[in-house]
C-alpha cells in the first residue's frame, strides 16, 4: 500500500516539476503573443488592456522595416529554390550513381560547408563577392547562403534517398521510362517529403540570418528583416519594446505559415509503398 | 514474344563473381524458372535480361537483338519486382497504366486498358485506391497487372509470390500457370521454391554459386538430377544421399555401407570410369520411392526410428543410422504407420541414383549417356 502511495506522490511531484519547467519556457511565448497588441507593453508580462493594433500601425509606417520583410522573402525564396533544386538533384545523383568515392565527396562537402557558412570564412567570402562585383546585391546573399546550406542539405537528403528502394525507378525504366521520366514521375514524388524538410530547414535558416546580409549588403533598401529590426532600437541602443514586439510577430509569421502550409499540404511524413 | 539467349555471360561485383559463364537459351514461348538458394545469382541473371545490370563479359540477346548494353526502356520487357515497387503516390489505375503513360497514350485509353487488365486480375473495384490501402495479395496482382498492361517480348518475374502467405501463393501460382497457357508468353521466373519451379516451368535452370548446374524440363530435373546439389535442392523432402563404397566384382557393381543392402548393379561405362578415380560414390533415393519393408534383405536400408510425422495423406518416416546419417521415407497412407525401434526401408532398383566423388550423376543401366 505504502509503495503505491509513494509511487503516487512521485508521479505528482514529477508532473508538477515538468509543469513548472513548461511554464518557464512558455512565458516568453506568451509575452510574444500579448505584447504586440499592448500599446504600453514592457518587458514584463501583461495582458493587453485595452487590446489594440496601435503598435502595428506605427510599424506599418516604417517603410524601411516593411521593405526588410520583403527583402527577407526575396533572399529566402531565392536561396530555398537554389538549395532545394541543387540538393535534390545532387543527392539523387550521389545516392544512385555507381561512382566510387561518393561517400568521401559527401563528407568533404559537409566539412567544407561548416567552414564556408561559419563566421571564420566571412573575410574570404566578402573578398570573393567583392571581386565578383556583387556586393550589395540580393544575388550575393542568395549565393552565399546556397553555398553554405547546400552540403548539409545534400547530406540530409542523400540519407533519405538512400533509404528509398531503387526498384521504384527501375520498374519505371523497365516499363519504358527514360531516366529523366523515371526521376520526375516516380523518384521525385517519393522523395518529396525529404525535399520538403530540407526546404523548410533552409528557409528558416536564411530567414533568421543576420551576419551574412549585414556584411554583404550596403544600401538600406536591400536589408532583410533580421537587419531592419534594428530600426526599432533607439539611438542609445535600447529597444522600443512595443514596436519591436509587433515587428517580431510579423517577422515570425512567414515561418509559422510555412510550417502550417507544409504540414497541411504534404505532412512531415513518408508514405511507404513497398511491402516489407 | 521472343527468345532470350545468354552467350557466356559473366557478372562480377568487384572481385566477387555473381554469375559465371552463363550460356542458356530460352526459347520463344518458354517459361523458364531460375531456381537456386539465396545468393546464387538468380536476380543478377534476371536483371541482366532487364538491363538493370550490365554483364562484365559476354552477350545477352532478346530475339535477334543484341541487348547487352541497351537501356531497359528499349528492351520491350515487363518485370514484376519482388517488393512490387508500386508507386506510392499514384492510385492503382495510374500505377497499372504508367507504362502506357510513358508510351504517350491518352488518359482515357490507358485507363480503359488498365481497367480491362485489372478486371481479369480481379482488382477492378480497387482502381481508385492507393497502394498502401490494399492487401499484399492485391499489391501482388497490381504489379502483375502493370507488367501485363502492354505487350512485351519477355516477361520477367523476381520471386513475385514470396511475400504472400501459403494459400494466396498457391492461388497466384495457379493463375500464373493459367496465364502462361493462355498467352504463351516468354517468361523468366526467379524463385528459390522448388515446388513453384516444378509447377510453372517448361524448363528449370538450377543455379549454384553463379553457375547453372542443370538446365532441363522439370521432370528431367526431378528424375535425373545432374548433381547431388540438384538432387538435394529439388524435391520435398530432399533426396536421401548416402556415401557408399563401390567396387566391381564378378562383372557387377557392388555398393556397400553399414545397414545397406543393394542388389549388384550393371556396370556402366561411366561407373567404371568413376571407380578409377576413387571408390567412394554417393547413393541417392527419393523419399517417395521408399517404403517400409516387411522382410527381405535386398534393396533395403536399416536404422533406428528417428521420427514418424503424419501429414494427412502421407507420413514422413525417418530413420537414423549408426553414423547419424538419416533417411526419410514419404509413405502415402491414410493411417498412421505404427513403427518402433529398428526400421527397415526398401526401395526399387530402378529408382536409385548414383553420383561420383565430385557429386556428378552417373548414368545407370537403361539411361542414355
Ligand atoms: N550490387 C551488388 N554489389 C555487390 N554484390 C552484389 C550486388 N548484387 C548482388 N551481389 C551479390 O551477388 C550474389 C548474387 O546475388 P543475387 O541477388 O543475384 O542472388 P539471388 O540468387 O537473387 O539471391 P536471393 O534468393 O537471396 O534473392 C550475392 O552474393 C550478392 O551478395
Ligand atoms: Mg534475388
Amino acid at each position: 500500500m505504502t509503495r503505491y502511495l509513494s509511487l503516487y506522490f512521485t508521479r505528482i511531484g514529477f508532473s508538477v516539476a515538468t509543469a513548472l519547467l513548461g511554464a518557464v519556457f512558455a512565458l516568453p511565448l506568451i509575452w510574444f503573443i500579448f505584447a504586440p497588441f499592448n500599446p504600453r507593453a514592457e518587458l514584463g508580462l501583461a495582458v493587453p488592456d485595452p487590446f489594440s493594433l496601435a503598435n502595428f500601425e506605427t510599424v506599418f509606417q516604417n517603410a524601411f522595416a516593411l521593405r526588410g520583410l520583403w527583402n527577407s522573402l526575396i533572399q529566402s525564396v531565392g536561396g530555398v529554390i537554389l538549395v532545394g533544386a541543387g540538393a535534390t538533384l545532387a543527392s539523387y545523383a550521389l545516392s544512385r550513381s555507381p561512382i566510387r568515392g561518393k561517400n568521401v565527396i559527401t563528407y568533404i562537402l559537409l566539412l567544407f560547408s561548416s567552414v564556408v557558412s561559419g563566421s571564420a570564412a566571412m573575410v574570404p567570402i566578402f573578398l570573393i563577392v567583392n571581386g565578383m562585383g556583387l556586393i550589395d546585391t540580393h544575388i550575393a546573399v542568395i549565393l552565399v547562403f546556397a553555398g553554405g546550406l547546400l552540403p548539409t542539405a545534400m547530406f540530409i537528403l542523400r540519407d533519405f534517398i538512400d533509404g528509398i528502394p531503387k526498384s521504384y525507378e527501375e520498374s519505371a525504366m523497365v516499363a519504358g521510362a527514360s531516366p529523366v521520366q523515371a526521376f520526375f514521375d516516380v523518384a521525385l514524388p517519393v522523395i518529396r517529403p525529404g525535399v520538403v524538410v530540407v526546404v523548410v530547414w533552409a528557409f528558416v535558416n536564411i530567414w533568421g540570418s543576420f551576419l551574412i546580409p549585414f556584411i554583404l549588403l550596403r544600401s538600406s533598401e536591400k536589408m532583410p528583416a533580421s537587419v531592419a529590426i534594428y530600426s526599432f532600437y533607439s539611438e542609445a541602443g535600447t529597444p522600443i519594446v512595443t514596436l519591436l514586439a509587433a515587428y517580431s510577430l510579423l517577422y515570425s509569421l512567414p515561418v509559422i505559415v510555412l510550417y502550417l502550409f507544409v504540414s497541411w499540404k504534404f505532412g512531415f511524413r513518408f508514405f511507404g509503398g513497398i511491402k516489407a | 514474344m521472343a527468345s532470350v539467349s545468354f552467350d557466356s555471360v559473366t557478372k562480377k561485383f568487384g572481385d566477387f563473381t555473381a554469375v559465371s559463364d552463363l550460356g542458356i537459351e530460352i526459347g520463344d514461348g518458354e517459361f523458364v524458372c531460375l531456381l537456386g538458394p539465396s545468393g546464387c545469382g538468380k536476380t543478377t541473371t534476371l536483371r541482366m535480361i532487364a538491363g538493370l545490370e550490365t554483364p562484365t563479359s559476354g552477350r545477352v540477346r532478346i530475339g535477334d537483338r543484341d541487348v547487352t548494353f541497351m537501356h531497359p526502356k528499349d528492351r520491350k520487357i515487363s518485370m514484376v519486382f519482388q517488393d512490387y515497387a508500386l508507386y506510392p503516390h499514384m492510385n492503382l489505375a495510374d500505377n497499372i497504366a504508367y507504362p502506357l503513360k510513358v508510351r504517350g497514350e491518352s488518359q482515357e485509353k490507358r485507363h480503359a486498358r488498365a481497367r480491362e487488365v485489372a478486371d481479369v486480375l480481379k482488382i477492378g473495384q480497387l482502381l481508385e485506391r492507393m497502394p498502401s490501402q490494399i492487401s499484399g495479395g492485391q499489391q501482388q496482382r497490381t504489379s502483375l497487372a502493370r507488367a501485363l498492361v502492354y505487350p512485351s517480348d519477355v516477361y520477367l518475374f523476381d520471386e513475385p509470390l514470396s511475400n504472400l502467405d501459403a494459400k494466396l501463393r498457391l492461388e497466384a501460382r495457379g493463375f500464373l500457370n493459367h496465364l502462361q497457357r493462355d498467352m504463351g508468353m516468354t517468361a523468366v521466373y526467379v524463385t528459390h521454391d522448388q515446388a513453384e519451379a516444378m509447377a510453372l516451368a517448361t524448363r528449370i535452370a538450377v543455379m549454384d554459386a553463379g553457375i547453372v548446374v542443370q538446365y532441363a524440363p522439370p521432370l528431367e530435373v526431378y528424375r535425373r538430377p545432374a548433381t547431388t546439389f540438384v538432387a538435394n535442392f529439388v524435391g520435398n523432402p530432399p533426396m536421401n544421399l548416402l556415401p557408399v563404397e563401390a567396387m566391381i566384382a564378378d562383372g557387377a557393381l557392388h555398393l556397400r555401407a553399414g545397414g545397406l543392402a543393394v542388389v549388384p548393379l550393371k556396370v556402366t561405362r561411366a561407373a567404371a570410369k568413376a571407380l578409377e578415380a576413387g571408390r567412394s560414390l554417393t547413393l541417392g533415393v527419393r523419399p517417395e520411392h521408399l517404403a517400409v519393408a516387411s522382410g527381405g534383405e535386398e534393396n533395403t536400408i536399416e536404422g533406428e526410428l528417428f521420427a514418424n510425422e503424419n501429414m494427412g495423406p502421407e507420413a514422413l518416416v525417418t530413420l537414423e543410422r549408426e553414423d547419424t546419417a538419416r533417411f526419410t521415407a514419404r509413405i502415402f497412407t491414410d493411417e498412421m504407420v505404427a513403427l518402433e525401434g529398428r526400421v527397415r526401408l526398401g526401395f526399387a532398383a530402378d529408382h536409385i541414383h548414383l553420383f561420383d566423388g565430385e557429386g556428378l550423376r552417373l548414368p545407370l543401366d537403361g539411361e542414355e549417356g
